[in-house]
């Protein structure tokens, strides 16, 4: 498994939360207390109010595919065996849009638009990434 | 769908009190390409000295400094031997030019100084600036680059509109001319055709390599004072007769969902603060980091509908002798060098003082500057009457 050698998250206060929770295989974003909208990245207020009403919620781990790219230039040494390698941009089912990678799909498959559901593959240390893969037919 | 409302473009009825009271004096540059011997400041002191000859100012006439890329505006300062009552050092992304020259526009309105240097200087070439990779939000799946950003979002509005990559070999391909042109150019002497353009080895796709503007190392400065000091001086000046901004910072940290078409659009006040309409525009200065942001940029600023950005351009519009709205006739960032929106402001300068020599737009009396980015901006320069 690659992500032995990928970049490890840069973790702060805000989104320490959101990486503890992929460890147990949950995808969680933070819910505007006043709006019912979520946000990501993990902030110190929401986006919706500038007020620190918030709550952490568990996502469906669903979304569509709205757009995707396919990198053939090495910017990170740990990644260089991957090359080229899929970016996707996933607009998740609650709102906020998230930078993942493919999983179980190739990018000549991949449509915008296509359901997308979250997986969570692991590496040393416990270092474990969500990604996105096709999603099960009528879920 | 953005999480914030749209933004309309605010209308004016009252004339903008900055309209054609700041002008430029003295524009120089330096020469684009591999310099090893030298770094930004030596690059930076070369192309103001070519300002200040330009202007026919001395050092000492400069009393506020801007500097961008140019690691200390103190040190700049020292080694210049300018000891100004107003100085900043700007952000090091390109969207910063136009920026910088807002601030130096109010700092003169202001009273604030009198002769304000601005000052780019880029060593990225030598120095192998990569712009991409570090820590970053993203960096754990891969997602680095303003190219790979440019790219998400050009592969959606290829989905959304029906564009397709071949619609940006027409931009790549007029500036590429432009170049071809311009002695000074780095790409000068290089003909590039749309063949060459959809064949190009993909960089992150769907963009490919003639779609990614060059690194060079080189400078910029520009001098700018009020409209009535600049009467004075050497060169005929060149008017600043609009600016408009408009930032927009709800993506979460992604490519915007929008490709800037929000902010972009509010920047169409520009031609009222003018007071300069579309068609009185020769020609156009568009900050192209990326071929999709000339058409986000077109779109944005209304020259077509949100989508036929791809259509308007397609048949040499860009192109000057061919088109209706020659745009980066130095070449632009793409095939001239990426000097981060300072070489395409002097161009368009050079330009409106009719300097440009077999790449002049012909009596140009009016250019507009678009930058796309969740900083939008736009400029209207004029020629003195």
């Amino acid at each position: 498994m690659s992500l032995a050698t990928r970049p490890r998250p840069v973790v702060d206060v805000w989104s320490r939360p959101f990486w503890e929770a992929c460890r147990e295989h949950k995808l969680i974003l933070q819910r505007c207390r006043a709006t019912g909208q979520c946000f990501f990245p993990p902030a110190p207020v929401s986006p919706f109010t500038g007020k620190p009403a918030w709550d952490w919620v568990t996502a469906s781990g669903q979304g569509e595919l709205w757009s995707f790219v396919v990198f053939h230039q090495s910017y990170f040494e740990g990644m260089k065996d991957e090359m080229p390698y899929p970016v996707a941009m996933v607009k998740l089912d609650e709102g906020p849009y998230l930078l993942t990678n493919l999983a179980g799909i190739d990018a000549a498959d991949a449509t915008i638009g296509m359901r997308l559901a979250v997986g969570f593959p692991g590496g040393p240390d416990g270092f474990v990434l969500p990604q996105f893969g096709p999603a099960e037919q009528a879920s | 769908m953005s999480i914030h409302t749209p933004i309309a473009a605010p209308a004016l009825n009252a004339p903008w009190p900055l309209r054609d009271k700041i002008a430029f004096a003295g524009i120089g540059t330096t020469a684009y390409g591999n310099f090893p011997d030298t770094d930004s400041y030596g690059l930076g002191c070369e192309a103001l000295n070519g300002a200040l000859d330009d202007a026919g100012l001395k050092p000492s006439d400069i009393d506020g400094l801007i500097v961008n890329r140019i690691p200390s505006y103190e040190r700049f300062a020292e080694i210049m031997g300018i000891d100004p009552q107003y100085c900043l050092m700007t952000e090091a992304p390109g969207r910063f030019a136009s920026v910088s020259l807002a601030l130096a526009a109010q700092a003169i309105a202001t009273g604030a100084a009198k002769h304000v240097a601005l000052v780019y200087g880029n060593n990225g070439r030598s120095v192998r600036m990569q712009y991409g990779g570090g820590d970053s939000q993203w960096a754990p799946w891969g997602m680095t680059s303003p190219g790979a950003i440019h790219a998400m979002m050009w592969r959606r509005h290829m989905h959304q509109f029906g564009t397709t990559h071949a619609d940006l070999g027409a931009v790549s391909t007029a500036f590429r001319h432009h170049a071809c042109l311009n002695p000074d150019a780095v790409m000068h002497g290089r003909p590039m055709t749309t063949a060459d353009h959809a064949e190009a080895r993909p960089i992150c796709e769907p963009l490919k390599l003639l779609d990614y503007c060059l690194i060079n190392d080189g400078a910029v400065a520009w001098i700018v004072t009020s409209a009535e000091r600049a009467r004075d001086l050497k060169r005929p000046p060149v008017l600043l007769s609009g600016y408009t901004r408009q930032d927009a910072f709800h993506y979460g940290s992604s490519p915007a969902d929008d490709f800037w078409y929000g902010n972009l659009s509010a920047c169409r006040s520009v031609y009222d603060r003018a007071g300069i309409g579309r068609d009185d525009l020769s020609g156009l200065g568009i900050y192209d980091n990326f071929s999709p942001t000339v058409l986000f940029s077109l779109e944005g600023l209304g020259f077509c509908a949100q989508g036929e950005g791809g259509e308007f351009v397609k048949d040499g519009t860009l192109q000057l002798g061919r088109g209706r709205w020659p745009t980066n006739t130095s070449g632009g960032h793409l095939s001239d060098s990426y000097m981060q929106g300072w070489g395409i402001i002097a161009e368009c300068v050079r330009q409106l003082r009719h300097d440009c020599d077999a790449r002049q737009i012909p009596d140009a009396q009016a250019l507009q500057y678009i930058c796309a980015t969740n900083i939008a901006q736009s400029l209207i320069l004029r020629r003195a009457a």
